[in-house]
């Protein structure tokens, strides 16, 4: 991910940095380029539009056009602006609660939710020594339970019991009974897919998120994913307390441009990355790393 | 409504609507380059700008817009459906099962993928609910394998239509995509005219990624035609005009939901009126 964007903005920032002078004129064309850039990468209208607007004004201020290398200014603060757009820091799922705690998957169909269910429930297995649950409320797309408990049993971790007839609150709440009952540190429910069109589900899931508690709530991404990105983000954001996002399928050759996107739009940070099938593809997001292969530095 | 005047500003507005419907940089400019040919400098109203840019999308979509046919002379007709992880595959088979068994053919699945958790008993749902017989092999056995084994069943029943399913992929990944070329090489040992169709499933919330979807899929595994989920959502599935206009594949279906009729078949006229938004609610 985000090779063709790097090429890209690259090329344009390198015809900058040699400039001995810039005009107010060099630097708007040079952020139609950019604006361009980011289009091709996926970035969402509206969030290109505001990173545009920002390095535009932030370079055309005077002591930029007048200092002596003002493409290298103007790289800066692309690099700045860009950075912050991702988010600065890199932030950790948090688990300080009182055990067991809820982290709910919320997303579109598809996006990757239970695989990266089971992914994370290894990692905080294996890596953090916790006892963890997994629980599916999906109780819709065939086999969706099933296929939870087939990754329990393949990284060696608990699955909530099937039991057939329950509701997605009901299955919640079993959930978490269960967890303090058992001792478990972590309870992680894996959702069905919904759009967020779909009022009834959203619904749904507002009341399996009042059941349960979440601690954090992950929304799921497709890395994939065009302009659509801004509308996920804003109607899963006001419907749930999303605390962070995970990009999937980042081992694609997408550009990435809903990473940017969905930083912006939900102000909340990508806490991980899906960078394969497999049970051991999940990464932490360090936003300066990735600005900085964005940018080829 | 008051006219206004066809400038800069507005085109740029119009560009700007398509890029939000994910038709891309070029392909946005294109259509709006090609609306304000002789009309650039006139006054015209909002509504008909709509009208007058969903008809140039509609010209690119149209010539797209062709049915699947399945010739009853060839038994079995062996239909392949591929397309990277979660696209919608599977639950495109089961809908496609169940049109083909409402109109009187026998129809034979193949769960040909063998990796994901559950995939198999997932088309066994699928299977039951459109009573399509599904051939399965134990997760983790050779998807080209599980592919003969389907056709030569169905040759020897006399079944109508094979559907194969096949696992999720990512088109840059070079040993995947080498997998599916051996699946088809095999299905040839069978028939050598098979597969009759392949289908490359592609989800409307995807943005320019599409694009290479279909270059690597048609490369390695010959696609024939297009189908496109997930269409229920507020993704409008732009990136179909750019894969018309570049690759002239046939568009048979959308996907408009979780549900076993909620397959259409594509009409380029409804598309390109959605992607303007026009005709909402
Ligand atoms: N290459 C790749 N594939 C992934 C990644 N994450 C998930 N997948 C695949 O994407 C497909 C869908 O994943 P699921 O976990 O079933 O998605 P989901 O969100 O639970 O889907 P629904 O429950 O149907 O909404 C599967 O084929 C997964 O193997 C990733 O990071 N990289
Ligand atoms: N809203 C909506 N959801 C769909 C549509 N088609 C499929 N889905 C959902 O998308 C998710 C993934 O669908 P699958 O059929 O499992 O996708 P797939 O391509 O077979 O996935 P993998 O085998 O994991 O690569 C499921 O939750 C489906 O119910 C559609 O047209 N609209
Ligand atoms: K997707
Ligand atoms: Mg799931
Ligand atoms: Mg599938």
């Amino acid at each position: 991910m985000f090779e063709g964007l790097s090429t890209r903005l690259s090329g344009i920032l390198d015809r900058l940095k040699g400039r001995g002078a810039l005009s107010e004129a060099d630097v708007q064309e040079a952020m139609r380029e950019v604006r361009r850039a980011l289009l091709e990468a996926d970035v969402a209208l509206e969030v290109v539009r505001s990173f545009t607007d920002k390095v535009r004004d932030r370079a055309v201020g005077a002591e930029v056009i007048k200092s002596v290398t003002p493409g290298q200014m103007v790289v800066k603060i692309v690099h700045d602006t860009l950075v912050e757009t991702l988010g600065t820091e890199g932030v950790a799922i948090d688990l300080q609660a009182v055990p067991p705690v809820p982290i709910m998957m919320v997303g579109l169909q598809g996006s990757g939710k239970t695989t990266t269910t089971a992914k994370l429930a290894k990692r905080l297995f294996e890596k953090q020594k916790k006892k963890v649950l997994m629980a599916s409320l999906d109780t819709r797309r065939p086999a969706a339970m099933e296929q939870l408990a087939i990754l329990g049993k393949q990284i060696g971790v608990d699955t909530l019991p099937i039991v057939a007839g329950q509701s997605p609150v009901q299955i919640a709440r079993r959930a978490i009974e269960a967890g303090r009952l058992g001792g478990y540190d972590v309870v992680m429910l894996d959702t069905a897919g919904r759009t967020h069109v779909d009022e009834a589900l959203m619904v749904e899931v507002a009341e399996v998120e009042k059941a349960a508690g979440p601690h954090e709530t992950l929304l799921v991404v497709d890395s994939l994913t065009g302009q659509d990105a801004v509308n996920v983000a804003r109607s899963f954001t006001g419907r749930v307390k999303v605390t962070g996002v995970v990009l999937t399928r980042v081992d694609g050759d997408g550009r990435g441009g809903a990473a940017l996107s969905m930083r912006a739009v939900t102000g909340k940070p990508i806490k991980l990355l899906g960078t394969s099938e497999k049970m051991d593809g999940l990464e932490d997001f360090h936003p300066s790393r990735i600005a900085n292969r964005i940018l080829g530095m | 409504f008051t006219k206004r005047k066809l400038d800069h500003a507005t085109l740029e507005e119009l560009e700007d609507l398509l890029i939000q419907a994910d038709l891309g940089v070029e392909t946005a400019a294109r259509i709006a380059g090609a609306l304000s040919k002789g009309r650039f400098g006139k006054d015209i109203a909002p509504d008909e700008v709509r009208a007058v840019l969903a008809g140039e999308i509609e010209a690119v979509l149209a010539p797209v817009a062709r049915p699947l046919v399945v010739e009853s002379a060839t038994r079995p007709f062996v239909i392949m459906v591929v397309g990277v992880n979660g696209a919608g595959k599977t639950t495109t088979i089961g809908k496609l099962a169940a049109k083909f068994r409402t109109e009187g053919r026998s129809v034979l699945l193949g769960a040909g993928d063998t990796f994901r958790a559950a995939a198999i008993e997932q088309l066994k749902v699928w299977g039951e609910r459109t009573g399509a017989p599904v051939v399965t092999r134990p997760q983790g056995s050779d998807a080209a394998g599980l592919a003969f084994d389907t056709v030569k069943q169905a040759q020897e029943a006399g079944t109508d239509v094979v559907i194969l399913d096949t696992a999720g992929r990512l088109q840059n990944k070079a040993e995947l995509m080498a997998e599916l070329e051996k699946v088809v090489r095999v299905i040839r040992k069978v028939d050598a005219a098979a597969p009759h169709a392949v289908l490359l499933v592609l989800d409307a919330t995807t943005g320019q990624n599409a694009l290479t979807q279909v270059d690597a899929f048609a490369r390695t595994a010959g696609v024939t035609g297009l189908v496109m989920t997930k269409l229920d959502g507020t993704a409008r599935g732009g990136i179909l005009v750019a894969v018309a206009a570049k690759t002239g594949l046939p568009v048979h279906f959308i996907g408009v939901g979780e549900g076993i009729d909620d397959l259409e078949p594509f009409a380029a006229q409804d598309f390109a009126r959605a992607i303007v938004g026009l005709d909402e609610g």
